[in-house]
């Protein structure tokens, strides 16, 4: 079978941006036919990663918007809704389109436009994913995070100070994104001292509310070999549910979504754990990469905080993670975060990382939805 | 506005109710009511950066009834923040728990009443 490929990476600058949705989308998605040298009226399936434009801007449409915008006419057009997990749905949409032969050229452009409203709006925004009996609580995906930590740190017996370790790497791989919100590395003190927000996690252990917008374009390898120079091959894409309501959950502490995803996925690709050399982890909040860490395979259960702890995990470390800065630093507009992790993995693959470069062959990227609800995860690798 | 836990055929529990059971795939055909009944701490948090008509701080706990043996969790505002994983508390009745008004779901699609916990 003909494999899928991606010809094609972009990424708008994340942070407080004075555009909105439809300028947010259109940029990403013409730096990134810019980038492949594809003309957007070659387009056969366009589709747009995008939580809540209707809630947070009262924009709708926002695909075909960006149909007209690019100059992509003709072209059949989906948004895709998987709430945080968007991106990485996007993705798995867009891998499906060509993988059946619908599409022989696909754009996938993730955005989200959140910054106009106040912190508490967006909140509510987002905790509108939540069950009525969470909700009518208060229940924010933040204290979701909160709940999960002091679970964490009491079954594993882990200091609150490994999950402060987690921002501070973060951070430090940050500075060196010229896309991310945040380019500034922060010690552990900065951390450990910041806010309460949800109790025991602080300001610091939380990814900001951001504007942005990133672009892939796929099509067969066939094709790819053709119009490309660089190209990086999807070899596993798959996606997965848990339960909706956080607290039907047996083990608090882990995310079947990630499981079952990545089973999935390393199945696909006959890759394993061990073969990945580089991931792009949902950092929301600190806990989850934890949790990602160890729902993934890459450390037992209860153990993810060691490998933090020990440096596995840094830019020069066994196994890197975040390397861009992940949504901790590099900012977390929604519907774009799951095509920015594919972005800094095609980066890495092809070689044109900058300074973040590390040494990768196969790369993972995790995308969560809700607090788990929904995730997915892709294994991409290098063209042979 | 109740407590209650949920159980199909097969006698499994949940809270809230489902259409089917999530183990099983049965309709669930009994409640039990919780609100007499006491609980343990799983986990919990305060929560302070809350999104319009929530209190602030909002401590919210996990917790665990056990019914005939069964474990079912629910989630749920605390009545104070001293509280520690493993605590027994129980159901107290609050009318309206946020303001129904100002946040972005529709008022009308749900309940705004329930329970919070309170340590024995």
């Amino acid at each position: 079978m003909d494999r899928v490929a991606i010809i094609g990476a972009s990424m708008t600058r994340f942070g407080r941006r004075d555009a909105w949705i439809r300028d947010l989308l259109a940029e990403a998605g013409t730096a990134c036919l810019e980038a492949a040298g594809v003309a957007a009226a070659d387009l056969d399936h366009l589709y747009v990663s995008n939580m809540a434009s209707g809630e947070f801007e009262g924009q709708t449409g926002v695909m075909n918007a960006l149909a007209h915008d690019l100059g992509a006419l003709g072209a059949y057009t989906q948004r895709v809704d998987q709430t945080s997990a968007s991106g990485g749905a996007g993705l798995y949409a867009a891998w499906q389109s060509v993988a059946s032969g619908a599409s022989e050229l696909t754009l996938l452009v993730g955005g989200e436009k959140m910054t106009h409203v106040s912190t508490a709006e967006a909140t509510d925004v987002i905790a509108s994913l939540t069950h009525p009996v969470e909700y009518k609580h208060g229940v924010t995906l933040p204290s979701f995070a909160g709940l999960t930590a002091r679970a964490y740190l009491e079954a594993y017996d882990a200091p609150r100070e490994s999950l402060a370790k987690v921002a501070v790497k973060n951070h430090r791989n940050g500075v060196d994104n010229p896309h991310a919100q945040f380019r500034k590395a922060v010690d552990l003190e900065t951390v450990m001292s910041s806010p309460v927000i949800a109790d025991p996690l602080r300001l610091y252990d939380f990814c900001p509310i951001t504007d942005g917008s990133a672009a892939l374009l796929l099509c067969p390898e066939s094709v790819a070999a053709e119009r490309a120079d660089d190209y990086v091959v999807v070899t596993g894409v798959a996606g997965a549910t848990d339960t909706h309501v956080v607290h039907e959950r047996a083990d608090p502490t882990t995310m079947m979504g990630v499981v079952r995803s990545s089973r999935r996925a390393y199945d696909m690709a006959g890759r394993g754990p061990d073969d990945v050399d580089v991931a792009e982890l949902h950092d929301m909040f600190t806990i989850l990469e934890f949790l990602q860490s160890e729902d993934l395979g890459f450390f037992e259960k209860g153990a993810g905080w060691r490998a933090v702890e020990d440096g596995v995990t840094d830019r020069d470390g066994e196994l890197p993670i975040n390397t861009s800065g992940g949504l901790k630093s590099k900012g977390h507009p929604l519907g774009a975060s799951g095509v920015a992790q594919v972005y800094e993995l095609y980066q890495q693959l092809t070689g044109n990382a900058g300074p973040r470069q590390v040494d990768a062959e196969v790369g993972l990227a995790c995308n969560v939805g809700g607090f788990g609800n929904c995730v997915t995860t892709t294994i991409l690798e290098a063209a042979a | 506005m109740s407590l209650e836990a949920h159980r199909c055929a097969e006698g499994h529990l949940t809270y809230p109710a489902h259409p089917r059971c999530p183990t099983c795939g049965e309709p669930q055909v009994e409640t039990v009511d919780l609100t007499e009944r006491t609980a343990t701490v799983v986990t919990w948090t305060v929560s302070t950066a809350t999104p319009p008509g929530v209190r602030e701080p909002n401590p919210l706990a996990i917790v665990e009834f056990e019914v005939d043996g069964q474990p079912v969790r629910a989630i749920g505002g605390l009545t104070t923040d001293r509280v520690e994983t493993g605590d027994e508390v129980r159901p107290v009745y609050v009318e309206t728990l946020r303001d129904p008004d100002a946040g972005i779901r529709a008022a009308e699609s749900q309940s705004w009443d329930g329970y919070r916990f309170e340590p024995v």
